[in-house]
């Protein structure tokens, strides 16, 4: 008898596939509502100083429009810091409120919305506001700034600063027979997700207001604009079931949502704010961070010390910090670790978290000065890795609950074909061009959050699982579903999964790679709640049940049967309709277990390693292959975990090769803010990836999930960076390697 | 909503297109583009808005059978024309095979650059100038993908390339 419908750990197609490919997926500026307005903003031309006068008479006067807002007739947005520091991933600082005052605190900060009658009369009337200023020299060069670094004063919630010093890396290092110290730089970059920021805000009467948003999470907008405008939580709905990419971006809320939100309060109709893909670059971004990395080691290549310093970039206003060198203090069995953080401050907007935030800054520069390590030791950079291996977090001084990092160097080394690596530089060529093999370690926290779920069945045997938390394209609602439809013993397609709503069970923010281990642990949580619920309701039905304990049930497709006689069984449909409703639900609240994780430390690893190819002549480099091989606990579903893997790499390659936001020095305007000159990965620039994902045993959480979000990402860059090296023997610090450093 | 812009304004001007093959008469002003026509007119926003500026290919759709950024076009200046939207493609119940095969290869993550990548494809294996995986990312490349879904779409473009070398070759 084998009835169960295996789901988990399968590679269930996404079910939200049909709809994404044919067009019907909608997202935030896609819904249509009856007599819309619509708005566009007026950007600041000058980085930092005071508006002195603002010229709206055209705009007003232009066809279409309806209203324009600005700072100059009080919008009645609170004055005071308080009700916007209720957004969720508000950082040390006094948060941007948009239209409060005169002051321009960043290059295309908003400075008036227009609000008319059609997409096209807002976009042309912003286009006719004007302003005069009294401009102020913009600081926007870490470089400069960097001579008044400082370590933040308030820590960011939820961000660990770097742990104490251990042992005494300095004389460690002075005694060490073998040092490498160095500087490196990562640039700054823009998240860019295809998708821009919007809000539809949809008037529904008497105050309700139906806000349609792109977020990662509804309930933190939700909370944000009741808190801003001073709305009854009931009275405001948030739904987000789609969103086109965020990486990051979408955690906070961003001045489209509170500006739509003014003006459909202010004129108590409907209004869609989408924000121009040039006016992404006015919001969060990766901030940029330089790193000092300085290592010693025996001569057989034991670490003696590790010492890595970064200073990176916030805005003027805001303390925005990343877990960006404490990685250095975790990867590697050393006893001598100083770590230190500081931040510079820019004219520009706040940084933001940007897929593994401060990993992907911190564990390039580490894995890059590894490498150097390694030739400065004449050692293969994987066996270095493996000489100083960690089994221990000594950073917290806990033993991890799992990691299998050691397997995805040996099954990465494998299938990437490492041995025929020749270890000294510039010593492989294909024809014309220079080949490089690289490799470095990647690493990201596995976090659990709390989330609340809602599983409910109805009488036709369909079953509805809800959470309160964002498919942002990891494949939420389609692991989701798996882990519902394997608990009920359903096919899949009876199963639904609701996602997105601030009517659902409450979930935080998804981010940081913990959507897939604590939602997917609350939709079990719930299922298992809701199958206590069948079987005590088939126990007063059918005597056979009577003393049957969850154990001896079987959940089938039909409904509930007892394990040791099939034949009685109670069909789902007659359970319903004896409870009386129109379904049967649980929900629970999942909660991470705190006795777990202060026994141990969890994390995912990854082993990188890239193949690039360098035209000797021209200097263009070209990934030619990507293996990246991962160890995060159970999978949950292999194609679309897999997608997870090969987005973070491709996104690493941008880092390394590609991506970088220039700002005028003088003006502290940003010079390339559009997808022409911000090159992202292309589809020619994509070379094969091949993920593995090894097998790892977790206990963190009942599903033994870890997540995969961030860590596709972690260690990509240092692997190419180290492959130009071996291909050409120049070593470029400062990321990404476009070809004029090589040259 | 009105289909049709009756505002002060600019003067309208009287448009004709054929949108996944149903005629559709407007009245609209000169500066709507055909993006804008398509997603805030008639409600077909399964062609998406990534920038604008015909720099990410989010919104290609298939005027007269060729590949183009709608957001580059005039509405005005394709009166006339024959227009294929990605809904016009292939329903949920009813997936065109490229459709098909972007959701057998995982082809996508987020879906927002989904429907300009399949015009796209389509489009791209009509034109018949890729024969390698190689020609087809180099072909592919104005259509932007930044949940990194490339390698996935390339298979999928391939495994309906090889259908469609296979149908002809039976037929033949």
């Amino acid at each position: 008898m084998n009835d169960v419908l295996a789901y988990v750990g399968r590679p269930q197609p996404r079910v939200d596939g049909p709809l994404k490919v044919t067009g019907r997926a909608r997202y935030a500026a896609e819904v249509a509502v009856e007599g819309m307005a619509y708005g566009a903003v007026a950007s600041s031309a000058i980085a930092r100083g005071r508006i002195r006068s603002l010229h709206l008479a055209a705009a007003k006067a232009a066809p279409g429009v309806i209203a324009v807002l600005s700072h100059e007739r009080d919008p009645g947005l609170p004055d005071e810091d308080d009700p916007y520091l209720k957004d969720m991933g508000a950082v040390p600082g006094s948060p941007f409120r948009p239209f409060c005052d005169d002051r321009i605190h960043f290059s295309g900060q908003p400075i008036a919305l227009v609000i008319a009658d059609s997409h096209e009369h807002a976009r042309d009337a912003a286009a006719l506001i004007t302003a005069d200023y009294d401009a102020e020299t913009p600081q926007v060069d870490l470089m400069a700034a960097k001579a008044a670094a400082y370590v933040p004063p308030e820590p960011r919630s939820g961000i660990p600063p770097p742990p104490p010093p251990r042992g005494d890396a300095q004389a460690a290092f002075a005694a060490a027979p073998v040092r490498l110290q160095e500087d490196y730089r990562v640039a700054a970059e823009h998240h860019n997700p295809m998708e821009t920021m919007a809000t539809t805000v949809v008037w529904e009467g008497d105050g309700r207001l139906a806000i349609h948003t792109k977020t990662q999470g509804v309930n933190n907008p939700k909370t944000y604009v009741c808190a801003v405008f001073g709305l009854d939580p009931d009275a405001v709905r948030v739904i987000s079931p789609f969103v086109g990419g965020a990486f990051g971006m979408a955690l906070r809320p961003h001045y489209d949502l509170l500006l739509a939100t003014l003006a459909a309060l202010t004129l108590k109709r409907s209004v869609r704010l989408t924000l121009t893909r040039q006016q992404m670059y006015t919001m969060g971004w990766r901030p940029d961070t330089l790193h000092t990395v300085a290592l010693s080691a025996s001569e057989d290549g034991r670490l003696t010390s590790i010492r890595h310093a970064a200073v990176q970039a916030t805005s003027r206003y805001e303390d925005y910090q990343e877990p960006t060198v404490n990685w250095s203090g975790l990867l590697y069995a050393c006893p001598n670790v100083t770590l230190s953080y500081e931040l510079a401050k820019l004219d520009t907007s706040t940084p933001s978290d940007m897929r593994a935030p401060g990993a992907a800054l911190g564990l390039y520069a580490l894995e890059a000065a590894m490498d150097e390590l390694a030739s400065r030791l004449k050692i293969d950079p994987l066996e270095l890795r493996l000489r100083n291996y960690a089994e221990r977090d000594f950073n917290e001084d806990k033993p991890f609950s799992s990691k299998e990092l050691k397997a995805c160097y040996r099954q990465g080394a494998e299938r990437f074909g490492w041995d025929r690596r020749r270890p000294e530089p510039r010593s492989m060529r294909d024809g014309s061009e220079l080949v490089g093999l690289g490799m470095a370690t990647g690493c990201w926290e596995a976090m659990m959050q709390p989330h609340a779920a809602r599983a409910t069945l109805d009488a036709e045997g369909r079953l509805e699982v809800a959470c309160g938390t964002a498919d942002i394209g990891t494949g939420a609602y389609t692991i989701l579903s798996q882990i519902a439809a394997e608990a009920l013993g359903l096919p899949i397609e009876r199963v639904t999964a609701k996602l997105g709503d601030t009517t659902l069970p409450k979930a935080p923010v998804e981010g940081g790679s913990w959507g897939a281990a604590s939602a997917g642990s609350a939709v079990q949580a719930a299922c298992a709640a809701l199958k206590e619920k069948l079987l005590a309701q088939a126990r007063g039905m059918n005597g056979a049940f009577a003393n049957a304990a969850i154990a001896h049930a079987r959940f089938t497709a039909d409904g509930v049967a007892l394990a040791s006689d099939p034949a009685a069984t109670v069909a789902y449909a007659d359970l319903v309709r004896a409870a009386g409703g129109d379904g049967i639900a649980a929900e629970t609240e999942f909660e991470p277990d705190e006795e777990f994780t202060k026994k141990y430390a969890s994390y995912t690893h990854s082993a990188v390693f890239a193949e690039v190819r360098v035209d000797e002549e021209l200097g263009v480099i070209r990934v030619a292959r990507l293996v990246s091989a991962v160890a995060a606990g159970r999978i949950l579903n292999p194609a679309t975990a897999r997608s997870q893997i090969l987005g973070g790499a491709v996104m690493g390659l941008g880092m390394a090769l590609h991506e970088e936001t220039v700002w005028d020095a003088t003006l502290g305007r940003i010079m390339n803010a559009n997808l022409g000159e911000y090159h992202i990965p292309s589809h020619a620039d994509a070379p094969d990836i091949e993920v593995i994902f090894v097998d790892e045993d977790d206990r963190a959480n009942p599903l033994g999930v870890k997540g995969l979000g961030e860590i596709g990402i972690v260690g990509v860059a240092a692997a190419i960076a180290n492959a130009v090296f071996h291909a050409t023997g120049r070593r470029v610090r400062h990321l990404p390697i476009t070809l004029d450093k090589l040259l | 909503m009105d289909q049709n812009d009756r505002r002060p304004g600019a003067e309208l001007v009287p448009v004709t297109l054929v949108v996944n093959g149903e005629t559709r008469r407007l009245e609209i002003e000169p500066a709507v583009t055909l993006l804008d026509l398509l997603r805030e007119r008639l409600h077909l926003t399964g062609t998406k808005k990534g920038c604008d500026q015909g720099q990410c290919g989010a919104c290609t759709v298939l005027v007269d059978g060729r590949r183009v950024n709608a957001c580059l076009q005039l509405a005005v200046m394709r009166d006339g024309c024959d227009v294929v939207t990605i809904e016009g493609l292939g329903t949920p119940d009813d997936l065109h095979p490229m459709q098909a095969a972007f959701v057998a290869r995982d082809a996508f993550q987020c879906g927002y650059c989904t429907p300009g990548q399949i015009c796209s494809a389509v489009a791209l294996v009509a034109e018949g100038q890729a024969r390698t995986p190689d020609e087809i990312r180099e072909l592919m490349s104005g259509n932007l993908c930044r949940c990194g879904a490339y390698s996935n779409i390339a298979a999928a473009i391939g495994d309906v390339m090889a259908g469609a070398a296979g149908a002809k070759e039976a037929a033949e």
